[in-house]
C-alpha cells in the first residue's frame, strides 16, 4: 500500500506536458490565461468562500439549540446570518458551477483550445478577488446586519453596521458575472468544432448558455440597485427610504428583478451537469434531448417575470399577486420535464453507482422537493401564511444546497480526473454522498415543520416551543458540516496521493475525455471534427481507462 | 378535481392529529388555507415517492452487470414527453385557481368589520382602538367579529404575522396596509414580526387575546379611561391651527372637511382621488402633492412634527366628520 502510493508520488503524470506542469511558479498562475487555470483559480477562492460562509452556518445553529440563544447577542446572529447568505449566494453559488466547471469545461466541451476572450476571464477573476476583498472586509470591520437582501429603508438608514463595503463587494463581483458570461455566449456561439452543431452540444453547454444569458442581463440591474442603495446611504438622496421620500418597495422589485433569476444561476448549470452525470453512469442518450435542452431557456426566459412572488405580502395589488402567481407556477413545469427526462434516461440503461451518480442521485431527490415545496409559496394563500417563516428557508435550501451545491460536488468528482489528472478513494466519496444527503434532510426538513407551526425565519431567541425541532435542524447540520469536511479532504489528499487517472475513467463521451488528463495546454493537438450526436453511447463501444 | 382534493385533504387533516404538526387554526380562514396544505404536501409526497421509487427500480433492475456493457438506444417518445408537460401543467392550473380563488376571498374584509390601528416601531407594536384604549405588544379582539387593521411604520419594514389565524401583511412605512381576520376560537395567540427590522427582531412579539364579544366590551371598558381616537384627534387638529383654514363652513382659506372623507376630489393637476386613509395622510406629510383644484397651494408639511399615531388619530377625526355629516343629513 504505502509502497504502491510512493510509486504513483514518483511518477510524474505521464512525464508529457500538461497544463498543470507547463510552467511553474505563483506568477504562472496569477498572469495566467489557460481557463483551466482561472478554473482552478476560481475552485480555490470559491472553495474558501464556502467554507467562511458555511462556518457562519454553523455558529447559527450551535446558537439556535437553545430557545434564548446559546452563543451570541442577537446583533451577532443578525450579522451571522447575513453574511451567511451574502457569501453562499454571491461568492459561491453564483460562480460556483459556471466559473469553476464551466471554465473548464466549455472550451473543452465545444472542442476550442480557450475561451473567446482568454485575458478577459482573468481579468473576471480579479474582479471577483476584489470584490471579496470588500466583503470579507466588511466582515472583519465589524460585519453587516441587512439580511442578504439588503431591505430598505433598514439597510439605507437605520443599520450602523458595514453595509457600503459589504454592498461595494457584491456590486463589484457582479462584474465578474457579467465578463463570464459574455464569454461563455460569444464562445458558444464562435468556437464550436467542425461539425458540432447547435443540437449535437452536451446539454451542460446549453445550460450554461442560458445562465449566462442570465448573468448578462439580470446582474447589471442589482448593480444598478445596490448603487442606488449606496447613493441613499451616504448622499441622502431619498429614493428608497419613505422619510426622505422614497419607496422602500421599490428598492424590492428592483432587488427580486435579479435575484429571482440569480435562483435560476444558481440552479441551471446544476442541471446541466446532472444531464452529463445520468448518462455517462447509466449509458444512454439523455431522454428527449430537445426538451431538456429547451426547457433551460425557458427558464431563464420566465425567470425573469416572476420577482412579484417574493412580495405577496407586502401589500401589492391582488391582480399582480395572481399574475405573478400563475407565472410562477409557468415556471414550474420546464423543472419537472427536466426531472422526468432524467428518469426516463435511465430506463434500459447500464447503470453503475460511482460516487458522482450517487451525487446525483441525490440531486435528484432533493431538487424534486425543493422544487415541489415552492408550490406552497406560489400559492397565494399559502404563502400568505409561510412567507418570512422558516418554511422558506427550508425551501430555497433544498433548491440551492440540495440541488445546486449536490450538483456542483456531483460534478467536482465526476470531472476530477479531468482537471487534475488524478483519482479519488470511491469509497471515501461515496460514504461521503451519503454523509450529505442525510445531514442535509436532518438539517432542512425540521425547517418545513417549523415553518408551517409559524417561526419566523431570523429570529435570534424563539419561543421554545419550537426547540425540540430546532435542536433536529442544528444536529443536522453538524453531520451536514462533516460531510463537506471529508471531500475537502480525500480531493486535497489525492492531488498528491491519488493514482493516476487514465485519459477516461468513467468510459464518458464529450470531446473532454478525448484528451490526456490532465489536458494539454492547447486541449486538443488538433481540432477535433464532430460527426455524432452528444451521448451517443449506443453506437461505439466504451471503455474505461 | 378541487372536490376530489378537498376531499383527499379532510382524509388527511384527520390523519394528522399530532400538535406538534399542525399550528393552532384560530380564525375563519384557517382551514381553508389548511386544506390547501395538505393537497399540497400530499402531491408533494406522492410526486418525490413516485419519481425516487421508479429510480430506485430502475438502479437495481438495470444495474450494470459487465463492465464493457453497452444498452441499446431507447426511441424519443413524444407521447410521453407531451404527457409529462401537461399533466403537471393541469395541476398546477388547478392549484392556481384554488389558491387564488381564497386568497381573493381571504383578502377582502367584510364591510361590517371592527377597525383596529396598528403601528410598528422597532421594536414593538403599538396598538389603538378607536375606542381610544391603547396597547403596547397586546392585541384583544371579540372573538366571530371581522376585525380589519388598518397598519403603519414609524422606521422600517416590519409584518404584522398572527400564525394561528394564518395572517400576515408587511408594515410599511410611508403607506398604510391593511389585514382582516375573523378569530373562531377564544384563547391566547402568537403574534410575531415577520419581516427583518432589525437588532430585537425576534422580541418584536406580542399577543393576540380571543375573547367572546361580552367579555371584549367589559376590557374596553376597564381600560384606562382615555379620550377615543376622534377626541385626541379633534384636539390635534385644533392645537396645530388646522381648524383656522380648515373650517366646518368651508369660509376658511382650505376646503372644509365636514363629509369630505370617502367622496372623490379633483386635483390641480387633474387627476380623480378617493378621500381616504391613504389620501389624508398624503395632504399631511406631503400637502403639495395633493392639492385640489380650487385651492391655493399654501398647506405647510407636518412632516416630522406630528407621529404616525397622531396621524391616525387626525383621520379618525375627519373621518368622524363625515359621518356626522351623514347623521345630521339624516335628521
Amino acid at each position: 500500500m504505502s509502497t504502491a502510493t510512493l510509486d504513483v508520488h514518483e511518477v510524474p503524470t505521464g512525464s508529457r506536458v500538461n497544463y498543470l506542469n507547463a510552467q511553474y511558479g505563483v506568477k504562472s498562475w496569477l498572469l495566467t490565461t489557460d481557463h483551466k487555470r482561472i478554473a482552478l483559480l476560481y475552485l480555490f477562492s470559491i472553495t474558501l468562500m464556502f467554507f467562511v460562509g458555511g462556518t457562519f452556518a454553523v455558529l447559527m445553529r450551535l446558537h439556535l439549540i437553545e430557545p434564548q440563544g446559546a452563543l451570541v447577542q442577537p446583533e451577532t446572529y443578525n450579522k451571522l446570518f447575513t453574511m451567511h447568505g451574502v457569501i453562499m449566494v454571491f461568492f459561491f453559488l453564483v460562480p460556483s458551477i459556471p466559473a469553476t466547471l464551466g471554465n473548464f469545461l466549455v472550451p473543452m466541451m465545444i472542442g476550442a483550445r480557450d475561451l473567446a476572450f482568454p485575458r478577459l476571464n482573468l481579468l473576471s477573476w480579479y474582479i471577483y478577488i476584489i470584490g471579496a476583498i470588500f466583503t470579507l472586509y466588511a466582515v472583519i470591520s465589524g460585519g453587516v446586519d441587512t439580511g442578504w437582501t439588503f431591505y430598505t429603508p433598514y439597510s439605507s438608514s437605520f443599520s450602523h453596521t458595514s453595509v457600503i463595503p459589504t454592498a461595494l463587494g457584491v456590486f463589484i463581483t457582479g462584474f465578474s458575472s457579467i465578463l463570464t458570461g459574455l464569454n461563455f455566449v460569444v464562445t458558444i456561439h464562435k468556437m464550436r468544432a467542425p461539425g458540432l452543431t447547435w443540437f449535437r452540444l452536451p446539454l451542460f453547454i446549453w445550460a450554461i448558455y442560458a445562465t449566462s444569458i442570465i448573468f448578462i442581463l439580470g446582474t447589471p440591474v442589482i448593480a444598478i440597485t445596490l448603487f442606488l442603495l449606496g447613493l441613499e446611504r451616504l448622499l441622502h438622496i431619498g429614493i428608497f427610504d419613505p422619510a426622505i421620500g422614497g419607496d422602500p418597495i421599490l428598492f424590492q422589485h428592483l432587488f427580486w428583478f435579479y435575484s429571482h433569476p440569480a435562483v435560476y444561476i444558481m440552479i441551471l448549470p446544476g442541471m446541466g451537469v446532472m444531464s452529463e452525470l445520468i448518462t455517462c453512469f447509466s449509458r444512454k442518450r439523455i431522454f428527449g434531448y430537445s426538451f431538456v435542452a429547451f426547457s433551460s431557456l425557458s427558464i431563464a426566459v420566465i425567470s425573469f417575470l416572476v420577482w412579484g412572488h417574493h412580495m405577496f405580502v407586502t401589500g401589492q395589488s391582488i391582480y399582480a399577486g395572481l399574475t405573478f402567481s400563475v407565472l410562477s407556477f409557468m415556471v414550474a413545469i420546464p423543472s419537472a420535464v427536466k426531472v422526468f427526462n432524467w428518469t426516463a434516461t435511465l430506463y434500459k440503461g447500464s447503470i453503475s453507482y460511482d460516487a458522482p451518480m450517487l451525487y446525483a442521485l441525490g440531486f435528484i431527490g432533493l431538487f424534486t422537493m425543493g422544487g415541489l415545496t415552492g408550490f406552497f409559496l406560489a400559492s397565494l394563500a399559502t404563502d400568505v401564511h409561510l412567507n418570512g417563516t422558516y418554511f422558506i428557508v427550508a425551501h430555497f435550501h433544498y433548491i440551492m444546497v440540495g440541488g445546486a451545491v449536490m450538483a456542483y460536488l456531483g460534478g467536482i468528482h465526476f470531472w476530477w480526473p479531468k482537471i487534475t489528472g488524478r483519482l479519488y478513494p470511491d469509497g471515501w466519496a461515496r460514504f461521503a454522498a451519503l454523509v450529505i444527503f442525510v445531514g442535509f434532510n436532518l438539517t432542512f426538513f425540521p425547517q418545513f415543520m417549523l415553518g408551517y407551526l409559524g417561526m419566523p425565519r431570523r429570529y435570534a431567541v424563539y419561543p421554545s416551543e419550537f426547540q425540540v425541532l430546532n435542536v433536529m435542524s442544528s444536529a443536522g447540520a453538524s453531520i451536514l458540516g462533516i460531510g463537506y469536511l471529508i471531500p475537502l479532504i480525500y480531493l486535497t489528499w489525492s492531488m498528491r496521493y491519488g493514482p493516476t487517472a487514465g485519459p477516461n475513467p468513467w468510459g464518458a463521451k464529450g470531446l473532454e475525455w478525448t484528451t490526456p488528463s490532465p489536458p494539454p495546454t492547447e486541449n486538443f493537438e488538433e481540432i477535433p471534427v464532430v460527426t455524432e450526436d452528444a451521448y451517443d453511447y449506443a453506437h461505439s463501444t466504451v471503455t474505461r481507462g | 378535481m378541487i372536490g376530489l382534493a378537498k376531499f383527499g385533504s379532510t382524509f388527511l387533516s384527520s390523519v394528522i392529529q399530532a400538535p406538534q404538526l399542525r399550528p393552532e387554526a384560530a380564525s375563519s380562514i384557517a382551514e381553508g388555507v389548511d386544506h390547501l396544505y395538505f393537497v399540497l404536501t400530499f402531491i408533494t409526497l406522492f410526486f418525490t415517492i413516485a419519481i425516487f421509487s421508479t429510480i430506485f427500480f430502475f438502479m437495481v433492475k438495470y444495474r450494470r452487470r459487465a463492465e464493457n456493457e453497452v444498452p441499446p438506444d431507447t426511441e424519443e417518445n413524444l407521447p410521453l414527453e407531451l404527457a409529462w408537460t401537461i399533466i403537471p401543467t393541469l395541476i398546477c392550473a388547478g392549484l392556481f385557481l384554488w389558491a387564488s380563488s381564497l386568497y381573493f376571498e381571504n383578502s377582502r374584509p367584510p364591510s361590517a368589520s371592527t377597525e383596529i390601528f396598528v403601528i410598528g416601531k422597532q421594536w414593538m407594536w403599538h396598538i389603538q382602538h378607536p375606542e381610544g384604549v391603547r396597547e403596547i405588544n397586546e392585541l384583544h379582539v371579540p372573538e366571530g367579529v371581522p376585525v380589519k387593521l388598518t397598519m403603519t411604520s414609524e422606521d422600517v419594514i416590519h409584518d404584522f404575522y398572527i400564525p394561528a389565524f394564518r395572517v400576515k401583511k408587511d408594515v410599511v412605512p410611508g403607506r398604510y396596509s391593511s389585514l382582516w381576520f375573523q378569530a373562531t376560537k377564544a384563547g391566547t395567540y402568537h403574534l410575531f414580526c415577520a419581516q427583518y427590522c432589525g437588532a430585537d427582531h425576534a422580541e418584536m412579539l406580542g399577543w393576540v387575546y380571543v375573547m367572546s364579544p361580552a367579555d371584549y366590551e367589559t376590557w374596553l371598558a376597564s381600560g384606562t379611561p382615555s379620550e377615543t381616537m376622534e377626541k385626541t384627534g379633534e384636539k390635534i387638529f385644533n392645537k396645530l391651527g388646522c381648524s383656522s383654514c380648515h373650517q366646518p363652513d368651508g369660509t376658511g382659506r382650505g376646503p372644509s372637511l365636514v363629509g369630505d372623507y370617502g367622496k372623490e376630489e379633483d386635483l390641480k393637476s387633474g387627476e380623480k382621488r378617493l378621500v381616504d386613509e391613504a389620501f389624508i395622510r398624503q395632504a399631511i406629510i406631503n400637502p403639495n402633492s395633493v392639492v385640489l383644484k380650487n385651492y391655493p397651494p399654501i398647506m405647510p408639511t407636518f412632516r416630522g412634527q406630528i407621529n404616525e399615531e397622531q396621524v391616525l388619530q387626525l383621520i379618525a377625526y375627519v373621518k368622524s366628520l363625515a359621518s356626522e355629516e351623514r347623521n345630521s343629513n339624516g335628521k
